[in-house]
């Protein structure tokens, strides 16, 4: 196990990141967009568990904070998935491109 | 508030005793109180209006002769407060009971309560009743605050109010298209002349470093002005009495004004503020007295716009306009003995002046409201029909004639004896002269209106009722009588009161003149009606047995010289063309800028606006490419931009 070194986590955490943000900013998708929210979030929870085995002060309080974001993230998609029906209810489409409400 | 007591000599010491001067600021209030429930009220009381505008009146009345009575016995009194101070500069606000003050109050009032009266018969029945009521109160007020200011501020202040009210009376028949030309006309020919006073005030200012009438007298008195100066600033203030006054050139207002109901005419144009520009005179005659240029200025301007009226009131067919002309000229007259150094020939022809113009103005008003026409061609005969108006104005019409016994005889002749003594032969003669037009021109009128056969469509000619009567009644025995106060015969009491305990003043008091004087005013005045009397009642002489039938002088006088014409021709033209030139400039300089201003705004408003697309991606790339940019440059600087 420990002959993974913590680069190849972190690259790991990277690539995820990197997907899921492309996908956030281009897929025209909504439901895409929202699970390559979910990709970046992950992400960054590879990266809370790897500081807390290999950081410069290891601690269990990275992990704990990863619970934490999985938890919230969790609520947070629920929270996302209503408002799309919503929107999917008035507008009759989940495409992105057509939600431009803020427009001027 | 800090109350200074000033011209507090020795006597008035003793408290209580000039308890009614003390108060005598009450007196302006009395109709500003009726102009504000007027305004508030006058909706629902109706006609009820009539009774409270003459309630206040006659309140102020009352008050102004107590006044009076007690000025008599009492010294000056004034009393001022702090009103505005601007660094170390300290203007006060107060008032002055003095002899032309007090006599002036009682005039204003008095004239004041009679119109109010009278017109309760003559605006019965008009739609906006209670409004009229509400500006008289607010002019009464204006001008009642005018003649007890005690400094040139206050003074000015009131002098504009007093110009609102007359627009604003002028003007009550606004539908009518002369009525609103006329208030356009009066108030802007005497913003001309107020210009003229406000920089003469401010000069004085600058040079006395007050506005306070005493100050100044007493910074002229001590030489702390040059002699230029006080001529400059003399003539300045002049000006303005010439636009009040309607002294030649700026005389054009006045007839015009006649547009307005025949009360006002009676009260403002007439009586009280037209003559506010010789009470202007008159309250500052100290100052003028000082220049001898001045006052030449002055009585040359009094004696020409005395007969320069006159002549034009020979030949005018309006009964007001006539009037008008030879208030016009009255107050040239005025003007002519307070240039002539006669303070109280001037005062004292104010004073006479103003009963029995005011009620040739009442009785014409009555007479208008019987025939329902102001042309003296389609009246005649109505003395018969007018049992009660037709002597009354010949009171009037004698009194203003300057007929021995009449008020107008007595100063008149002061003013004439003013204009000799005062070593103005020419000036003299001028106003003689315009004594027999005087004559000629308002028994012509009144041999017109009142005598010979009815002419035009007279119906249902009735006799005023009697609030319209009894004014007149009332001014007709102020009109005979008003002139014994002052006489050569029984003694010169207005005369030496009015000077009395002023030494600035007292060298200018009664002028005894020469008896002939007197003989020649008689025998000019009744030759002038003996005229009159031959071409309009026996008709023995051709009414243009003097133009004869080339009418050239007749045109040009009837044209009034032509001095409208010539305005409208020079100053209005070229006040036109300045103003195109501004209006151009506005249009396509200044609007263009401004314009250009809003174009490049909204470009880049526009062009922040195309950002906006709603899209969120574009919003997430465009914080993401940020943040990436800060780390970037985080990572190349340490944090710190170099």
């Amino acid at each position: 196990m420990s002959s993974i070194p913590a680069s190849a986590f972190l690259a790991l955490a990277l690539i995820l990141f990197c997907i899921g943000l492309y996908g956030a900013l281009t897929k025209k998708n909504t439901v895409i967009v929202l699970i390559s929210i979910e990709l970046m979030l992950n992400a960054v929870n590879i990266n809370l568990v790897t500081f807390s085995k290999y950081g410069v002060a290891p601690s269990i309080t990275g992990q704990i904070f990863a619970l934490f974001a999985i938890s919230v993230a969790a609520a947070e998609a629920a929270v996302g998935l209503a408002i799309l029906i919503a929107l999917y209810r008035n507008k009759k489409t989940v495409n992105i491109d057509e939600v431009d409400t803020m427009k001027n | 508030m800090e109350f200074v007591h000033e011209g507090c000599q020795a006597p008035c010491s003793i408290k209580g005793i000039v308890i009614m001067m003390e108060n005598a600021w009450l007196i302006p209030l009395f109709p500003l109180l009726s102009f504000l429930i007027l305004l508030l009220f006058g909706k629902r009381l109706k006609e009820a209006s009539a009774y409270v505008g003459i309630l206040f009146t006659l309140a102020s009345l009352v008050y102004s002769i107590l006044v009076l009575f007690e000025r008599f016995s009492e010294p000056t009194y004034g009393t001022n407060f702090e009103w505005l101070t601007i660094g170390d500069l300290h203007l006060t606000a107060g008032f002055e009971v003095n002899q032309l003050n007090a006599l002036m109050l009682v005039i204003v009032s008095l004239v004041s309560f009679l119109v109010h009266t009278y017109s309760k018969g003559y605006m019965q029945g008009d739609e906006r009743f209670p409004v009229f009521y509400a500006y008289l109160g607010l002019f009464t007020f204006a001008m009642l605050g005018l003649v007890i200011s005690p400094n040139l501020l206050q003074t000015y202040i009131f002098w504009e109010l007093v110009g609102v009210g007359s627009f604003l009376l002028i003007g009550f028949y606004f539908y009518k298209e002369e009525a609103r030309a006329a208030a356009k006309k009066a108030f802007i020919m005497t913003r001309i002349g107020d210009v003229g006073l406000f920089i003469g005030m401010i000069l004085l200012f600058w040079q006395t470093k007050s506005f306070e009438y005493k100050e100044i007298f007493a910074a002229v008195d001590a030489g702390e002005i040059s002699t230029s100066m006080i001529t400059l600033t003399a003539i300045l203030i002049f000006i303005g009495a010439v636009g009040k006054s309607g002294q030649f050139p700026l005389h054009t207002w006045l007839p015009d004004a006649m547009e307005g109901p025949t009360p006002v005419s009676a009260l403002i144009h007439a009586a009280t503020m037209v003559a506010a520009g010789v009470y202007l005179v008159a309250s500052l005659f100290p100052l003028f007295a000082a220049s001898k240029t001045a006052l030449l200025t002055i009585a040359v301007i009094g004696a020409f716009t005395a007969i320069f009226a006159a002549s034009i009131g020979l030949v005018q067919t309006d009964i007001k306009r006539v009037l008008a002309y030879s208030t016009v000229s009255q107050l040239g007259y005025m003007m002519l003995a307070l240039g002539s150094a006669g303070y109280v020939a001037g005062v004292f022809h104010l004073m006479t002046h103003a009963f029995f113009k005011a009620l040739l103005f009442l009785a014409a008003g009555s007479v208008i409201h019987a025939v329902h026409t102001q042309n003296i061609e389609e009246m005649g005969g109505l003395w018969k029909k007018l049992k009660l108006t037709g002597p009354l104005f010949l009171i009037g019409t004698l009194a203003i004639s300057g007929v021995p016994l009449f008020s107008g005889f007595f100063s008149k002749d002061e003013i004439l004896a003013a204009a000799w003594e005062g070593g103005h032969p020419i000036l003299f003669l001028l106003a003689l002269i315009a004594a027999f037009m005087t004559a000629f021109y308002m028994f012509r009128l009144f041999f017109m209106v009142f005598t010979g056969e009815a002419r035009g469509s007279q119906k249902h000619v009735h006799e005023s009722p009697a609030n319209m009567t009894y004014p007149m009644i009332l001014l007709g025995v102020l009109a005979i009588i008003a002139g014994y106060v002052n006489t050569p015969w029984f003694g010169t009491f207005l005369g030496d009161w009015l000077v009395d305990g002023n030494e600035a003043l007292a060298q200018h008091g009664h002028i005894e003149g020469p008896v002939w004087i007197m003989i020649a005013a008689t025998v000019v005045s009744l030759a002038g009606i003996y005229l009159a009397y031959l071409m309009y009642y026996k008709r023995s002489l051709a009414r243009n047995w003097l133009s004869g039938t080339g009418d050239t002088l007749h045109t040009i006088v009837l044209n009034k010289y032509y001095v409208d014409e010539f305005y409208q021709l020079t100053v209005l033209a070229a006040t036109t063309a300045i103003s195109y030139f501004l209006r151009f400039i506005d249009v396509f300089l200044v609007e263009g800028l401004v314009k250009g201003v809003v174009g490049i705004v909204q470009g880049l408003g526009r062009a922040g606006s195309k950002l906006q697309s709603g899209q969120v991606q574009t919003y997430g790339a465009v914080a993401f490419i940020g943040l990436a940019l800060l780390v970037v440059i985080f990572a190349f600087t340490g944090g710190y931009l170099r």
